[in-house]
């Protein structure tokens, strides 16, 4: 069985009337599989992973996804994350008066409660927080600022990747990471996000730009148009994409191709 | 049981206080008579128009006795700083409890004791001071404890003088087998160039009680003064507060004032700023739960040129409960280059908790800068989102999130013995741990306001 399998996945903004935006999802990820999803604006990329993770503002309406055999869409936001599910943000929260570290420590906790195992103790979690701070190069002071405040774009997204780290996923959602990052910090976060790379987990990446991909080589890459997956490929399709640009997968798609 | 300095009636122990004190007895008199003539606020009054004080006015109240019980023995231990304070003042029901008391020497130059106490020996600090800054037409309420005071704290810090360890006025109120009421009044006399903290705790018993409190704060030149009040307990308690501070040249108040507790319950605050450069900061905090209603309203008097003055105001409402905060800044002729910043936030835990915001500018000077914002709402999803979608629940996150949301006043307050208080309030309301970590943000958070 394959680590996640999204069949005919239909969501739709959870309001009185509110928009159909995936109408179909099809997608089957293998453990240890790094999947790109492209596309443009509005084709439906950023909703299917925060669908993942379970936020509420959307609602599915119809389709099933697995995960490690079990119905993902059963679960709970809080329930996918101690399973192993995380989501980088693609616009990461402000929360004033809540200290990073306070807060890394109560979901890491949670995850191994979840899991059966005793909460880590604060030296070996210092420990933990050491180590992903020198892979993201960040300043140590982090840890005690309130969660993103005040934070520029690139902090805050190289703050979600060094999250990503220290939860240590199975199952990887990054949304749109790349935007607001120069070119030395997207290194930095893409080597952040590299080190999850490996066997028993997966990373589904939803991005814009092909630049990213030279630094996290995708297994997969997918476009999405009109909130289903038109096309699908290997690591040259976003060469090729990034040359011809989006019109040409919808010219294929109109054309029957 | 435990007697308490003064067995005598409020009656006794003030027709013997006034002896020899005319002015005191003509303050009593114009109080009392204030009073009878204007009555309990009425809801067409526009400063009263969200507070029904009928509760109050309904209520029988007999004089509160001179006595303590293993209640009030208990909740002033609780609430008791000991030798955390310079020196700490317990009143029960407005009787100064000597037993409870944790009376010691200041530095040289700075006095605390009872009004009672001072009486006897020199009135003239009082007969200067007193009545003078918190006015009977501010409130029928201060006309009120203007004509039943008998007894409170005075605290007279010298010239120059510096008194680091707060001083600490605690008033416990208890209930008896009727209703009681009391009457603490405080005068704080600060001399040019002194600096000292202040705490006054509120504590209420169960059972229905009315606390209603005036303090008094006069600073000279270039003074510096920390002010903390923190008000819990009482879920059937009336507590009316009326705090005035007058600021002369140069000086700097920094105000912190807590509503944890009481059914009913209603500060008035006005702070000053007469003389040039004199700085006020007042953050409040009110906690409320149940049907509890707790009415804010704050002056800020600019009566002087380059008076900065920052007001920040955090309410955390859950159940029925009913908040109001009124905060009006007044910028008088010549009063130019104020520069005051207002800000109220408010949380509403329930849909039936009720938030009144209001600012109210009154500015007569063309070179100023005063902002006010304010904003009321729940938890906000999206925050509470983000933290789930890293593991913690979902009421995890929404306690969290309050706590921060609270703490975010708590954590500027100096005096440790109150802040952990607080905290542990905060943390223990919440499901939190006790050694939360607050985050120190404070010179980011100012610049945001």
């Amino acid at each position: 069985m394959a680590f996640l399998e999204i069949k005919d996945l239909h969501v739709r903004v959870a309001a009185p009337g509110g928009r159909d935006i995936l109408k179909g999802v099809n997608l089957t990820i293998n453990a240890g599989e790094v999947h790109a999803i492209m596309g443009k604006n509005g084709s439906g990329k950023s909703t299917l992973v925060q669908a993942l993770a379970g936020r509420e503002t959307y609602e599915v309406t119809r389709g099933t996804v697995t995960y490690d055999g079990k119905d993902l869409l059963d679960l709970s936001a809080e329930e996918r994350a101690r399973e192993g599910v995380f989501l980088a943000f693609q616009y990461p929260v402000e929360i004033p008066g809540v200290s990073t570290d306070y807060f890394l420590k109560a979901a890491v906790n949670a995850a191994r409660k979840h899991r059966g195992e005793p909460e880590m103790d604060s030296v070996a979690f210092l420990k933990l927080i050491r180590e992903k701070m020198a892979l993201l190069k960040m300043d140590p002071s982090f840890m005690k600022r309130a969660i993103n405040e005040g934070f520029s774009g690139g902090e805050k997204k190289r703050n979600e990747i060094f999250q990503m780290a220290v939860c240590n996923p199975r199952l990887a959602l990054m949304d749109e990471t790349d935007s607001g990052l120069d070119i030395d910090a997207l290194k930095v976060v893409a080597n952040g996000a590299s080190s999850l790379r490996g066997p028993g987990r997966a990373i589904i990446i939803v991005t814009h730009y092909q630049r990213l991909l030279n630094y996290i080589e995708p297994d997969f890459v997918h476009v999405m148009l009109d909130g289903r997956i038109a096309k699908s490929g290997d690591k040259n399709l976003a060469l090729e994409l990034e040359e011809r640009g989006y019109d040409f997968v919808e010219r294929q798609v109109a054309a029957g191709v | 049981m435990t007697q308490l300095a003064s067995e005598k009636t409020s009656e006794h122990a003030r027709a013997e206080q006034s002896a020899g004190h005319a002015w005191l007895s003509a303050l009593r008199r114009a109080g009392a008579d204030r009073f009878a003539a204007v009555g309990y606020p009425r809801l067409t009054d526009e400063d009263w128009r969200l507070t029904s004080v009928a509760p109050i006015a309904k209520t029988k109240f007999a004089p509160a006795r001179a006595r303590l019980d293993d209640e009030a023995v208990a909740l002033a231990s609780e609430a008791a700083f000991g030798p955390d304070a310079a020196i700490e003042l317990v009143f029960v029901n407005g009787h100064f409890a000597t037993s409870l008391s944790h009376v010691a020497k200041l530095p040289r130059g700075a006095i605390a004791g009872t009004i009672s106490q001072l009486l006897s020996s020199d009135g003239s600090l009082l007969e200067r001071n007193l009545g003078r800054l918190a006015e009977m037409a501010d409130t029928p309420f201060v006309a009120m404890n203007a004509g039943a005071m008998h007894d409170g704290a005075v605290v007279h810090i010298g010239k120059g003088v510096s008194v680091e360890r707060p001083v600490h006025l605690l008033f416990v109120s208890t209930a008896d087998s009727e209703p009681t009421q009391s009457f603490p009044r405080v005068l704080v006399v600060a001399e040019e160039n002194s600096e000292h903290t202040l705490v006054e705790s509120f504590i209420g018993g169960p059972g229905v009680h009315l606390t209603n409190a005036v303090t008094e704060i006069s600073a000279g030149n270039d003074c510096r003064i920390n002010y903390n009040r923190m008000q819990r307990g009482g879920d059937e308690a009336f507590v009316i507060t009326a705090l005035a501070v007058h600021l002369a040249r140069g000086s700097r108040f920094i105000g912190h004032a807590a509503t944890l507790g009481g059914k009913l319950t209603r500060n008035d605050l006005k702070i000053v700023l007469a003389g040039e450069g004199a700085d006020a900061t007042i953050n409040g905090l009110a906690i409320l739960r149940g049907d509890q209603h707790c009415d804010n309203h704050t002056l800020l008097d600019h009566a002087a040129a380059h008076c900065p003055s920052h007001e920040l105001y955090k309410h955390v409402l859950d159940g029925s409960s009913k908040c109001v905060f009124r905060g009006k800044i007044l910028v008088r002729p010549g009063a130019q280059k104020t520069d005051s910043k207002q800000t109220s936030k408010s949380l509403l835990l329930s849909d039936d908790a009720q938030m009144d915001s209001q600012p109210a500018l009154e500015i007569y000077a063309d070179d100023v800068k005063c902002t006010h914002g304010s904003t009321t709402g729940p938890v906000d999803e999206e925050m509470v989102f983000y933290l789930r979608s890293r593991g913690l629940g979902l009421e995890a996150a929404r306690h969290l999130l309050t706590y921060a949301f609270a703490a975010d006043v708590t954590r500027r307050i100096k005096v440790e013995p109150v802040r952990r208080r607080l905290e542990d309030f905060l943390a223990a309301q919440h499901g939190l741990p006790r050694d939360l970590r607050i985050t120190d943000l404070g010179e980011h958070d100012e610049k945001a306001r």
